[in-house]
């Protein structure tokens, strides 16, 4: 399968984020100005600080040009991965729910932080368990999760929250606990944590890792179907 | 000839003495304009000439197997291998984050990032020293640490390099200086490498990055103080802004044009702006430069000739392209959304010229600006009465070993870093094998599957205690801190703190200082590439303590085996390896919560014995027959353990030895290591690991969680 | 014309910037602070005003979270004088009137 990671001007961990795709599967980097997704099986809004971080996290990426395409692509059932800035960036865009505030403690934060998986009914999560723990790093200013009551009562009967810091881990005072959400249709995927930082035990835990897994699973049993 | 001569006491008002100006008028036989008196005050200021220290630092060593570039570029390389050099220099920030410290350690940061990519590497890494005064008593020293700290943050996050270590240490002669050092490490295959000589009359200066404003326009702005009204505030200096975002459009677009072959050589602006990078270029090359003032994109309007040429406005870098190439150079950097403006060209007349709308603003030789300047002869007296007054004392001296530890564990010195490095990215660019807290050096894995390690060290209280031992340990901690993880030293950078260089003690202070620093550098066979001199670090009460700060970089084969600082399994046997028994009272960690003296004289150095401890630890880890090795520092072996147990979260059981002293001190020379017994045969072995607490039979017993609430809290509580 | 757009997070948003500032004032020794909120401000030159409302809920501001305020601003003869210390009270109500972002 084939993977593309946007670059913005701004952009941190976009090779760090191709690199982990790789680990599954090819993975190229989309530039922000070219609306060409490159026929790509699955997009990752990666993390670092877009355009600065200037206005509002997220604010000025989501007007990209290549970000109309993504729009688009995850309209018509496209896996959209955010990771950190990129979840910033598909809140802004409203390709996901709710929006992130700084972090209660008003710093950066980077921290290796235990998540719970709180739902695997997604391509994002099918290769973990309920309630498995996932070692993954956090490292942002901007990520307290927040949704108004009513989105958030909706987010959790359509069990659209994937990812939960486990029981005394919330780093930044997230609603909930939660760390990630995906939209209705479940093709779409935020996260503050940062799995791709979280794949190569040369350089820590790697509880990202499933989630690539599943990822390549999920696109793979697609193929496989359609073919 | 230039217009507008400036009036002869001006140069006093810009730091020059009147026998540096009259050289000055003696060598362009007619008086300087004011830009150019504006010009030359800042290239025979200390901070670009170095005219206190030039002398003394030729006595280090500068040459070894490994370095592909040494001291003078804008970073020294050293070779690790596959084709790759690894870039690095540490620089300080200190007087502009005493003034705003998170913007003044922002852009240090980015000063140094500049310095490394201007070679054509990649910035991979960072590490910071930081000095403050206590903590404790100094409300100014938490508010400095605080946002000195979240201005390193946010200028390394943003820009997507990892702070991978560091240190910092309280004390109270740098409470009304700090210091604020940065270091960066870089990547590049020998072929990008890039000198800054300017070269090919003909060719084009370009300008790129940020406008040019008013920023970090110092002395030179007496120039225009007839001009300036009091109720001006427009036109008064302003604090240098750091914008990381542009930087990283820079960094990244600099890249690109050098892996395109595009730029013929390139250099950062830093200190003393336009003025300095254009000179040196020059002065590289053997050629001339013509700048057009009016060509340079301003932030601001109605900038002088002399505004432009000394603004530091942050973020900009300046390349020679050639002229059919320029096209080439506008359309990457569009790309990169980064400016990018012809200003100049490379001339054979050996002159700097300064034009501004068909007006001379500037006409000077180029070894006038560069080479000219005089340099000093320091005249050393060892001082007769201790410098410093001893610190306040928080502990009688009466208390019991464990409480001894306790407070130890507690104090801002020693206390857990995390509270800091929390702040800041460690694994952006996935390298990084070994975080801060993981091991005594940060591990970054290369492209070829070796790695380099990278540690950055330097005690000033001990060097205040003993200038030449108090320097050369600086320089074998650092090794020592390299050997934990497995890696064999390369080469070193260092920036040297200190107080007005023109007083007799503080000259002393220096001279030692490099002379240890010397020493060391040969016993172990590793060179300096590169360096900066921040002096004039004083406050009425007297100098800082002398800091040299030293950053090593080494290379080690197998990451896999990197060492780890904290005890990890039950059984092990722990083993001593090196000298311990020289260690003692004199400026450690204890004598200064005693409140001891700040005097001497340090343990000696053996220089065999400390190589062959550092050779026989760096086998052990790379035969990876090891579980931890930690280096015995600050606090004595009893903290050293301490930090052991912590960081395994295991207990240990060890006799010391008889005759040492569970905390003096001795840094560089010895270390704790732990592994399977067999594995340590032929060392002294004094203990095991297991349990859930530190005992020291006879003398002290605490639970590991214990050391560790000590240890997290000493820091904590002041941010 | 010149308009400036006050930015702040919706009331009810844990506001930890407001807070902190809440907290740091009375032990400076100012009493009876209540109600710290902090939040950005905007100004720019603007040709035709009646975009303003559009600007701020697709790029200036996340209705989400945030509330906001367009105001008109006067040019102002010495910039300096006005800039700092608190805003000027009696401030022009924006375009038309002060709206909150839905």
């Amino acid at each position: 399968m084939k993977f593309g990671v946007i670059r913005f001007p701004g952009s941190c961990d976009e090779v760090d984020a191709q690199l982990a795709c790789q680990r599954v599967g090819e993975a190229v980097i989309l530039w922000h100005r070219d609306r060409d997704l490159q026929g790509v099986d699955a997009v990752v809004v990666p993390g670092g600080f877009s355009y600065g971080d200037y206005l509002r996290v997220g604010a000025i990426a989501r007007f990209a040009p290549v970000m109309e395409e993504v729009a688009e692509f995850a309209q018509a059932g496209g896996l959209v991965l955010g990771i950190c800035n990129g979840f910033q960036v598909l809140c802004e865009a409203g390709l996901l729910p709710g929006a992130l505030l700084p972090n209660v403690s008003l710093r950066f934060i980077f921290r290796q932080v235990e998540l719970e998986v709180a739902s695997t009914d997604s391509p994002f999560t099918r290769a973990s368990a309920l309630g498995d723990r996932l070692s993954i790093p956090v490292k942002h200013t901007t990520g307290r999760y927040y949704a108004p009551d009513d989105q958030l009562a909706r987010l959790k009967s359509n069990d659209q929250v994937l990812l939960r810091y486990a029981q005394g881990q919330n780093p930044n005072g997230s609603l909930d606990d939660i760390a990630g959400v995906c939209n209705e249709g479940r093709n779409v995927f935020g996260l503050m944590p940062h799995p791709e930082h979280a794949v190569d035990p040369l350089t820590g835990p790697t509880g990202g890792l499933p989630i690539f897994e599943s990822i390549r699973a999920h696109v793979g049993e697609r193929t496989r179907a359609l073919a | 000839m230039p217009a507008n001569s400036a009036s002869p006491a001006k140069h006093r008002e810009l730091g020059l003495t009147d026998s540096e100006f009259e050289l000055i008028v003696e060598g362009l036989h007619r008086e300087p304009s004011d830009t150019e008196l504006a010009m030359l005050s800042l290239m025979w200021s200390e901070h670009c000439s170095y005219k206190h220290s030039k002398k003394l630092l030729r006595r280090l060593p500068t040459e070894g197997p490994a370095v592909l570039m040494g001291p003078g570029e804008n970073a020294g390389v050293v070779d690790v291998g596959g084709g790759l050099g690894v870039a690095f220099k540490v620089e300080s920030h200190n007087h502009p984050s005493a003034v705003e410290p998170f913007q003044g350690a922002a852009t240090g940061v980015g000063g140094i990032l500049r310095d490394v990519f201007a070679v054509g590497a990649r910035p991979i890494a960072v590490l910071d020293s930081l000095r403050f005064g206590e903590p404790a008593t100094s409300e100014r020293s938490r508010y400095l640490l605080d946002r000195a700290v979240g201005g390193i943050g946010h200028y390394g996050n943003s820009i997507g390099v990892p702070t991978v270590g560091g240190e910092i240490y309280f004390e109270g002669s740098y409470e009304q200086n700090c210091l604020v050092n940065a270091m960066c490490l870089g990547l590049a295959p020998h072929d990008r490498l890039i000198r800054s000589a300017a070269a090919g009359p003909g060719n084009v200066l370009v300008l790129l990055g940020a406008l040019t404003g008013r920023d970090g326009i110092g002395g030179a702005s007496v120039l225009a103080s007839a001009e300036f009204g009091e109720a001006d505030e427009d036109k008064r200096p302003s604090v240098q802004i750091g914008d990381p975002f542009a930087e990283k459009k820079l960094l990244e677009c600099c890249l690109e044009l050098l892996d395109s072959e595009l730029l013929v050589s390139l250099q950062d602006l830093g200190a003393a702006g336009l003025t300095s990078s254009s000179s040196e270029m020059a002065a590289k090359g053997g050629v001339g430069l013509d700048i057009d003032c009016s060509r340079v994109p301003l932030r601001e309007p109605d900038l002088e000739p002399f505004e432009i040429m000394v603004s530091e406005s942050q973020e900009r870098m300046l390349c020679v392209v050639e002229p059919g190439r320029v096209d080439e150079v506008i359309a990457v950097c569009e790309r990169w959304e980064t400016l990018a403006t012809p200003i100049g060209e490379v001339t054979n007349s050996g002159r700097l010229r300064v034009l501004s709308g068909g007006e001379v603003a500037a006409d000077l030789p180029v070894e006038i600006l560069v080479d000219d300047c005089p340099l000093y002869d320091l005249a050393p007296e060892a001082p007769a009465a201790p410098l410093y007054a001893p610190p306040p004392a928080v502990l009688t001296g009466r208390e019991s070993a464990t409480e001894s530890l306790l407070a130890l564990l507690a104090s801002a010195n020693i206390a857990s870093r995390r509270p800091v490095f929390e702040q800041y990215d460690p694994v952006v660019q996935s390298r990084t094998v070994r975080r801060p807290d993981d091991a005594d050096a940060a591990v970054l894995i290369l492209p070829t599957g070796e790695a380099i390690a990278v540690a950055i060290d330097g005690n000033g209280r001990r060097v205040a205690c003993d200038p030449r031992r108090g320097a050369a340990e600086a320089v074998y901690e650092c090794a020592a801190n390299l050997a934990c993880v497995g890696a064999t030293p390369l080469g070193l950078t260092n920036c040297l703190n200190f107080g007005n260089p023109e007083k007799p003690h503080v000259a002393w202070q220096l001279t030692e200082a490099v002379d240890g620093i010397a020493e060391a550098c040969d016993a172990l066979g590793v060179p300096v590439v590169g360096g900066n001199v921040s002096l004039y670090n004083e406050a009425p009460s007297g100098p800082i303590f002398p800091t040299p700060v030293i950053g090593m970089v080494g290379r080690l084969p197998d990451p896999e085996r990197a060492g780890r600082l904290g005890f990890a399994t039950a059984g092990d046997a722990i083993a001593l390896v090196g000298e311990l028994t020289a260690a003692g009272a004199a400026g450690s960690e204890l004598a200064k919560l005693r409140g001891a003296a700040v005097a001497g004289p340090l343990p000696p150095m053996d220089e065999h014995a400390v190589r062959d401890a550092h050779g026989k630890v760096r086998s052990l880890v790379n035969a990876g027959a090891l579980h931890n090795a930690h280096d015995i520092a600050e606090g004595g072996i009893a903290v050293a353990l301490a930090e052991c147990c912590i960081a395994g979260s295991i207990g240990a059981t060890v006799t010391l030895p008889e005759g040492i002293d569970p905390f003096a001190e001795a840094p560089g020379r010895a270390f704790i290591v732990s592994g399977p017994e067999v594995a340590l045969r032929g060392l002294t072995i004094i203990g095991r690991v297991g349990g859930d607490e530190l005992e020291l039979p006879g003398r002290l017993k605490l639970a590991v969680s214990d050391l560790a609430a000590a240890r997290e809290r000493g820091l904590a509580q002041y941010l | 014309m010149r308009a400036r757009v006050l930015v702040r997070p919706k009331a009810g948003i844990l506001d930890p910037q407001g807070q902190v500032v809440e907290r740091a004032l009375p032990a400076l020794g100012f009493s009876g602070v209540r109600n710290v909120h902090v939040g950005r401000l905007i100004e720019l030159d603007v040709e035709d005003p009646a975009q303003l409302p559009e600007m701020c809920q697709r790029l200036l501001t996340n209705p989400l979270i945030e509330d906001y305020v367009v105001e008109r601003v006067e040019p102002v003869e010495s910039a300096t004088a006005d800039s700092i210390g608190s805003l000027p009270g009696g401030q022009t109500p924006g375009v038309g009137e002060s709206q909150d972002a839905s």
